[in-house]
């Protein structure tokens, strides 16, 4: 994995005509990221927030140098846009898209990584290097330059969580959104990776919540050494009854992991300082730090 | 999850030339009577119902002839199986099973892959098999780029111990299966029992849960997706359900919304931290109008059991001002005195915060303070 994103980052919204493409490349723009394309089929030669929009990706590469993509299309078009920004090796194509379906997902992840690039959800509030550049929908005011990784799968929790972090005086260098869907293109375990390596990055917060095994095996990586790092985590869920829905979707043959204390307990065994409640996840940061 | 009942997926499995035995749904005990007349052969009769277990419920039973179709549909029509009254019957003929397999497609989430299960042991509980005998199942997880191809489907055959010709058709079965499931947007489709009758293999049973997601590519489907709820939600999750809003029964008495998932979550995990209980969850999704807040409000407090209301919004793309013009319209159309507690944070913060303060309801900046006012508030034990 290259980097994320910073302040010399060139962006192309996908879906910019759009009203949330529309109002997000406004505040993204605001942020300072650096959107100079946007992409609508049918909308080519037109502008939306002082950005020129194209009919394709590739007509936009003609017209400008573009590093990275973000998608704001419909559910239905998420997966010809994101193959799109994927065929043109844009590094990251973070998909804020909910509710595509999970086949799609499953071929869009596919493909990612046979080209090498780095996705970004679907369903994900995407990825915000602090006070530099953001792709997402995030509210800016929570975030403040510092040197805690965030990697949540959750959206709002993942700004309460920040706010905190902000708060204790800490602040945060890169923090991705890996999406709520059943399948996504990041793990924990990628981000751990990058974090490791990443210099601005000093600990991390993982934010979790039930189903599937992903914070079990992100908790197996840090055990074995892979991560070294200080983590602080918070697993929501503790309070949801067996059997009902509550999370972004149900998880299918896992056996007995995907429980709040499975995750928890996990964690703990691994090192990691595990909060009861949100905002103990920027106390113990704090102590660490 | 849309889950299809038995007669509806084997329709689909019909389409996919995936053999099953003959049958047809029958909803009196005259069609029951009329379909075994033209059958001329004992058949099995099965309760249509959402739900699982209905063997053991009594819900399935076998007729000889035309007459006792008739009195067996007359009997299980009506009757209650898990708080769900049977309407529908499958009348299917009677085989002779050699043996009972069990064949499933899912999505493995964390490989991010469909995944083939086959085992030997049909007829039982395959996560009850996969606890105890892993041994007996054979996973075959398909690489997205390739699909499941015929060696694939070659390879879990023989894995499960067929040879020569009933490899062949054991492998065609798979194959056809993969097709339905990757096209028709499953997240899990199953057959179990698989039965092994004398010359090949027959779906006995049949189930396809398809991706809620995918339905914009199953129009013909979309109006099933309510109906499927039944019995596996509570008459309020059915009504919340049928006002958009995803909502949760639970068992106390603190009425909880919040905006996505993980954060409802958590606020319901500190809730219950402050020694109190949490009557509902229900999670308003991003970017609510005051409209949908408004309805969300007066569904919960609505709810007897409510004795206090705690509305936890972050807003990114949600909005504190609708938030605030939401919950002061519902508490003025129900003129309800419940204690109501507020924690906002986010887009439009301060005015939402005076919208509320001019109504004389307090907002505040912590969730943790919140959530310990709330079940102050409900009696609870802070």
């Amino acid at each position: 994995m290259a980097r994320f994103i910073d302040k010399d980052t060139r962006v192309v919204v996908q879906g910019i005509t759009g009203d949330q493409g529309r109002f997000h490349t406004r505040l993204m723009k605001e942020y300072g990221t650096r959107i100079v394309a946007g992409v609508t089929p049918g909308r080519g030669g037109q502008e939306a927030e002082g950005v020129p929009v194209y009919d394709t990706v590739r007509e936009a590469q003609e017209n400008h140098s573009i590093d990275a993509g973000i998608i704001f299309v419909p559910a239905p078009f998420a997966l010809d846009a994101a193959l799109e920004s994927i065929e043109a090796e844009l590094d990251p194509v973070v998909v804020i898209t909910e509710g595509i379906p999970v086949r799609d997902s499953i071929e869009l992840v596919a493909r990612a990584k046979q080209k090498n690039v780095t996705v970004v959800g679907p369903n994900t509030p995407g990825v915000i290097k602090a006070g530099e550049s953001k792709m997402g929908i995030m509210p800016a005011q929570v975030f403040k330059r510092g040197h805690v990784g965030v990697i949540s799968r959750s959206g709002t929790l993942f700004y309460e969580i920040a706010a905190h972090i902000t708060r204790a005086g800490l602040g945060q260098s890169t923090c991705v959104g890996l999406g709520g869907d059943p399948v996504v293109g990041l793990d924990y375990i990628d981000l751990l990776r990058w974090f490791q390596e990443d210099p601005e990055t000093k600990a991390v917060a993982l934010i979790g919540e039930i189903g599937g095994d992903a914070e079990e095996r992100a908790a197996q990586f840090i055990k074995e050494g892979g991560f070294t790092k200080p983590v602080a985590a918070f697993i929501a869920g503790r309070a949801a009854v067996p059997g009902k829905r509550m999370g972004h979707a149900g998880a299918i043959i896992q056996g007995s992991t995907g429980t709040a204390k499975s995750k928890m307990d996990a964690l703990s065994n691994a090192g990691v300082s595990v909060g009861e409640l949100p905002g103990q996840v920027a106390v113990a940061l704090r102590e660490m730090l | 999850m849309l889950k299809l009942l038995e007669y509806e997926a084997k329709e689909y499995f019909k389409k996919y030339g995936i053999p099953t035995p003959v049958g047809r749904m029958v909803e009196s005990p005259e069609e029951a009577r009329a379909f075994v007349e033209s059958l001329g052969k004992p058949v099995v009769i099965k309760v249509q119902l959402p739900v699982g277990g209905r063997g053991k419920a009594g819900g399935v039973r076998f007729a000889d002839t035309p007459e006792e179709a008739a009195n067996v549909a007359e009997q299980l029509i009506g009757m209650t199986i898990k708080g769900l009254r049977v309407e529908k019957l499958y009348v299917e003929e009677k085989v002779n099973i050699v043996n009972e397999v069990y064949l499933g497609v899912t999505i493995d989430r964390d490989r991010k892959q469909y995944v083939v299960l086959a085992s030997s042991e049909g007829g039982m509980d395959i996560e009850e098999v996969a606890a105890c005998s892993p041994e007996k199942i054979v996973r075959f997880y398909v690489d997205p780029l390739i699909g499941l191809q015929s060696f694939h489907s070659n390879y879990i055959a023989s894995k499960l111990g067929y040879r020569d010709g009933l490899m062949r058709k054991f492998a065609s079965f798979v194959s056809k299966l993969f097709s339905l499931a990757v096209e028709m947007d499953a997240e899990l489709t199953e057959i179990n029992p698989l039965v092994e009758v004398e010359d090949g293999f027959l779906a006995a049973d049949a189930r396809l849960n398809v991706d809620n997601n995918a339905l914009f590519r199953h129009k013909e489907l979309e109006t099933r997706l309510l109906e499927s709820y039944q019995g596996e939600l509570t008459e309020r999750e059915m009504e919340a359900r049928s006002q958009g809003l995803t909502y949760v029964e639970l068992d106390g008495d603190i009425g909880i919304i919040g905006n996505g998932a993980g954060l409802t979550m958590a606020t319901l995990d500190t809730v219950m931290l402050h020694g109190g209980k949490a009557a509902n969850f229900l999670d308003l999704g991003g970017g609510a109008t005051p409209e949908r807040i408004r309805k969300a409000v007066e569904f919960v407090l609505g709810d007897t059991r409510t004795r206090a209301l705690f509305v936890n919004i972050l807003g990114g793309i949600t909005r504190c001002d609708y938030t605030a013009e939401g919950i002061v319209e519902a508490r003025r159309e129900l003129g309800v005195s419940k204690p109501i507690v507020v924690r906002m944070m986010g887009t439009k913060e301060e005015e939402g915060k005076a919208i509320l303060k001019d109504n004389g309801i307090e907002s505040l900046d912590s969730m943790e303070e919140a959530a310990e006012q709330a079940v102050k508030l409900a009696g609870g034990t802070v």
